[in-house]
């Protein structure tokens, strides 16, 4: 039992190369979703009409996005 | 590796979604219902104070998605998408920060950055430009005040930043406590002049029920607060099985 530590190594960080293009192209996908959820056709539309705006409608009020 | 802690990441936002959902649905649908109740009938005092010049009724609006549809799926779909995309975004943060903040393992760190995201992402903003239930907020205004609530996240989440790298900064020269205090201090300084800066929005209509806006709110908080916590345990769950399954978790053969 001696042999046995429970205290952690300070774990290796991932390298910023293989984070990168993940970091990127996903993170700007996923900001991409969230100006759909909180913010298309609001002050800003990149479809016309107001279909979007009106289906995520409650979502957005409660997430205290701005919403008309 | 970090594929597939984004994978994880917008897995549990998901979850956290689906379970943000029902919390919204029991609690905070029924101030919306209520806040649409008032807003309609705010119109239809209007309508019969100053009835239109030529006599014709106002046309209403044509509803393009039912209430049940915006209670229901719609408000799904948003708490989900939202939640996934939350939930994605925070695990590229973790996989920078994972390892570079002292000795935390990824629980804890997981656990710590959605401590400080819910702080700058949720807190901080809406303490400023609290959410608001419909009925309340001008549509000639709703540009302002859609840039002043991004500007105010871009900055909360850049003060909150940048605390947290002033304390990795100091903590190996000053220790623990004088490094979190310090950053501390510096953090509540920022948001206090970021805050009092920005300008105020209040176009709260005269008589809506201060009850409903407080309930409202309220509910707010809680959708964000289950969000976060699902997402910064479970996550930090699943990041460890990912990324610690080192020896001392496997069951002692020898």
């Amino acid at each position: 039992m001696s042999d046995m530590t429970f205290a952690p190594a300070r774990p290796a960080p991932l390298p910023l190369a293989e984070i990168l293009p993940w970091a990127v192209f996903g993170g700007l996908l996923l900001l991409i979703a969230i100006y759909f959820v909180g913010a298309e056709e609001g002050a800003t539309s990149v479809f016309q009409g107001s279909m979007i705006h009106e289906f995520v409608h409650d979502g957005r009020h409660l997430l205290g996005f701005p919403c008309h | 590796m970090t594929g597939s802690l984004l994978l994880r990441g917008m897995l549990v936002g998901v979850l956290a979604g689906v379970l943000a959902f029902l919390f919204a649905y029991k609690f905070g649908e029924p101030q919306v219902d209520l806040a649409i109740a008032f807003e309609e009938q705010m119109s239809a005092t209007e309508e019969a104070a100053a009835p239109p010049a030529d006599g014709a009724m106002v046309m209403e609006e044509p509803e393009l998605v039912s209430r049940a549809t915006q209670a229901t799926t719609g408000l799904l779909t948003g708490l989900v998408g939202y939640g996934a995309a939350v939930g994605g975004i925070f695990s590229l943060v973790f996989a920078y920060a994972y390892g570079r903040l002292g000795a935390l393992g990824a629980r804890a760190t997981s656990a710590l950055l959605a401590a400080a995201a819910f702080v700058a992402v949720v807190l901080v903003p809406q303490i400023k430009y609290p959410a608001n239930p419909p009925a309340v907020g001008s549509d000639d205004t709703i540009a302002a005040r859609t840039s002043l609530f991004f500007i105010l996240l871009v900055l909360s989440i850049a003060v909150m930043v940048a605390a947290i790298l002033l304390a990795r900064r100091l903590w190996a020269q000053r220790g623990g406590w004088t490094a979190g205090l310090t950053a501390l201090a510096a953090y509540l300084v920022m948001v206090g002049i970021v805050t009092f800066a920005l300008p105020p929005i209040n176009e709260m209509p005269d008589g809506f029920s201060p009850e409903v806006v407080w309930n409202f709110r309220v509910s707010s908080l809680g959708i964000h607060l289950i969000l976060w916590m699902v997402i910064g345990l479970g996550f930090g769950a699943l990041a460890e099985r990912r990324l610690e399954s080192g020896p001392s978790r496997r069951p002692a053969y020898s």
